[in-house]
């Protein structure tokens, strides 16, 4: 087992595509890091070059102390789970999780044992004499899951391996493949695009974004201070809400007027004021707080999803949608005015130029 | 789905009518007639025939010449498949390394497929030409007096060598196309469990294109047995003297040089026999088969 280390990699495709632009992560031993990002920001490209699928353009690559910038995939002591399984149809189950033992040499009577436990723990020992085809994709997946478990490498690299399954085994697989993880202590990375697995699995996220990191530290972390307004919108669901916030004078107001008292150390003019859904309360259904931030909100459409209600509404003309979580059980009538408030610690601050985060000075206070 | 009628019941008959008779004509009615020719003794100055049983078949078994004719038309078709198959199949492999995905270079390498089967087969016998073949120089200036229509193994050479070249270009897009679907996934997990590129290819890539492998298979043993008649007819130039030729072009030598219809018919049956021979064993192999999804 062993560490892994991303020294400013750089990967320009054919055509100048520049794919990953100069990424470093310092993956500890045993940790599960998870790369997240939306479709095209460069998450299986990175993790292809720490496969060794894909060549490094610049930068260094290190599994344990060794430079692997320019081994062989099969010499990097690494397995990895595809996207779409990528079994060997020709072979059996038993065949597929031998095959890349057979090649490095490793005794019969080993194999069979490495691959008779790994079928145990994956409850896949029932089908080692069939194929592929004959099986269902939540069983291929066990499948590919098993042909990198039996390598027993110093680590496992994931790519989207839960895309192709339906929602509920989805969920399942998160469950066994953490649990899995934590057990035999296999450094991972792990590419999703989905960050609802990304939050439940990761030790921690690195948040992708147009070839670089956004942003690198635990889930908590990422969710409660994220570090722009990119992070803020891909992590969490319903996204953050992202609202204008101008100075007039000595005070900073939203578009409808609304004071929001920050003490900011900024020459700014104008922020982005970042409040997630889950932090706007309904004034009437909770206690008496400090409050940071008072609007009314105009209710549009709302969407139950069962134990709550995304509340979607405006705060006034020209305001873009703004989300609120309400307990499922209420009902809203489109058009109702709503007055919703926020603990000045849930705000997030952000530059209206580069989206970044800016830390506020202490507390916000009520106007 | 809605589906058609035909106005009258016996319109789709009318339709294949065409078809039938062409079939009829061509294949069904000769196959008929040389099975029956076989059983008759002609007379070669067209006074009537007699049935003499089985004695065409004896005599053509029972004759030296036939025999030497069918060893070498099993070594020429043998080494024709496995030459015309395995050069074919490093080619692709080659190009497949290099085209990957690129699908300009496919549609560039499909037009070998379109331009190559009539014309190389010509070019291959003029590359052996007596005076201006470059094949023929490269021989002499090696050493080897090739005298192609003259020595036995010189001219048997010369029709492998052509035959092979005529029959490359069709198993080359076969097998590319065949390598292009081996999903890259699975070559790259393929990469991740075994370092030697070779043993790659002859555990995953090559079992993977086995249906391929095994359509061009049957493809090509027809093609030595049956195809390469113009082939052979070109190198002979029409003299076959004491060369080698194989059982089909047999059939049109002692039928239409020698005149021994009856001979000749009892050749052609056995041929017809051959290849539903060849025919049940490619239907029972592609019925067990595995075709990976
Ligand atoms: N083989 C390739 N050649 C050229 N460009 C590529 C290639 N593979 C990926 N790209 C480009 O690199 C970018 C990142 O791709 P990828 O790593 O697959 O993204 P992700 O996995 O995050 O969706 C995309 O813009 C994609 O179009
Ligand atoms: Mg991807």
């Amino acid at each position: 087992m062993a560490g892994i280390q991303l020294n400013t990699l750089r990967k320009i495709y054919a055509g100048n595509v520049e794919a990953v632009k100069g990424i470093s992560i310092d993956i500890k031993d045993g940790e599960f890091i998870v790369l997240v990002g939306p479709s095209g920001c460069g998450k299986s490209t990175l993790l292809r070059m720490v496969a060794g699928l894909e060549t490094i353009t610049d930068g260094e690559l290190f599994i344990g102390d060794r430079l692997v910038n320019n081994v062989e995939p099969a010499d990097r002591d690494i397995a990895m789970v595809f996207q779409n399984y990528a079994l060997y149809p020709h072979m059996t189950v038993y065949g597929n999780l031998a095959y890349g033992l057979k090649n490095r040499s490793i005794p019969k009577d080993e194999i069979e044992k490495r691959v008779r436990k790994a079928a145990e723990i994956l409850e896949i020992g029932d089908f080692l004499d069939r194929r592929p085809r004959q099986l269902s994709g939540g069983q291929r997946q066990r499948v590919a899951m098993g042909r990198a478990i039996v390598r027993e490498p110093a680590a496992f690299l994931f790519d989207e391996p839960l895309s192709n399954l339906d929602a509920k085994l989805r969920v399942q697989m998160r469950m066994e493949i953490k649990k899995l993880q934590k057990e035999l202590g296999t450094t991972s990375l792990y590419v999703t695009h989905d960050q609802l697995e990304a939050m439940t699995l990761a030790d921690r996220l690195v948040v992708l974004s147009g070839g670089v990191v956004e942003q690198i530290g635990s889930p908590i972390d990422v969710y409660e201070k994220p570090a722009s307004t990119f992070v803020a919108t891909f992590i969490g669901s319903p996204a953050m809400n992202l609202l204008p916030l101008a100075k007039s004078g000595n005070e900073w107001k939203l578009d409808n007027g609304a004071t929001v008292d920050v003490k900011l150390n900024t020459d700014l003019s104008d922020l982005i004021l970042g409040v997630r859904p889950e932090d706007l309360v309904i004034e009437e259904l909770s206690e008496k707080f400090d409050s940071g931030l008072h609007t009314a909100l105009t209710v549009h459409v709302v969407e139950p999803v069962g134990a709550e209600s995304y509340v979607h509404g405006t705060i006034g003309e020209g305001s873009v949608d703004v989300v609120v979580r309400a307990p499922g059980k209420l009902h809203f009538e489109p058009g109702q005015i709503l007055k919703v408030t926020a603990k000045p610690e849930k705000l997030h601050t952000f530059d209206t130029k580069s989206g970044k985060r800016i830390e506020l000075e202490g507390a916000l206070e009520t106007a | 789905m809605k589906r058609v009628q035909f106005s009258h019941p016996l319109m789709p008959y009318m339709l294949l009518l065409p078809q039938l008779a062409i079939v009829g004509v061509f294949f069904l009615w000769p196959a008929a007639e040389a099975i029956r020719a076989s059983f008759y003794l002609e007379d070669p100055f067209g006074f009537g025939s007699t049935f003499v049983g089985l004695d065409n078949f004896k005599d053509v078994v029972s004759a030296s010449e036939y025999s030497r004719t069918a060893w070498f038309t099993l070594i020429f078709s043998a080494a024709v498949t496995f030459f015309s198959l395995s050069i074919a199949l490093l080619l692709a492999v080659k190009a497949d390394n290099v085209i990957k995905g690129a699908s300009t270079y496919r549609t560039l390498l499909m037009w070998v497929y379109a331009i190559a089967p009539p014309v190389a087969g010509l070019v291959g016998v003029m590359l052996f030409d007596q005076h201006i073949g470059p094949l023929n120089d490269l021989a002499h200036a090696l050493g080897w007096n090739m005298q192609i229509g003259v020595n036995y193994f010189d001219t048997a050479f010369a029709m492998t060598v052509i035959a092979v070249w005529k029959q490359i270009p069709i198993n080359f897009i076969f097998f590319l196309s065949g390598l292009q679907s081996v999903p890259k996934s699975v070559q790259e997990a393929a990469a991740v469990d075994c370092r030697s590129s070779s043993r790659r290819f002859w555990t995953v890539t090559f079992p993977l294109l086995a249906p391929t492998s095994f359509f061009l298979l049957i493809i090509n043993i027809t093609y030595a047995l049956f195809d390469t008649f113009g082939i052979i007819d070109l190198v002979l130039k029409g003299e076959p003297g004491n060369n080698p030729v194989t059982l089909v072009y047999k059939v049109f030598l002692d039928g239409f040089r020698g005149n021994d219809l009856g001979g000749s018919s009892a050749q052609s049956v056995i041929l017809m026999i051959l290849v539903f021979a060849l025919t049940v064993v490619q239907f029972r192999m592609i019925e067990r088969r595995v075709h990976y999804s």
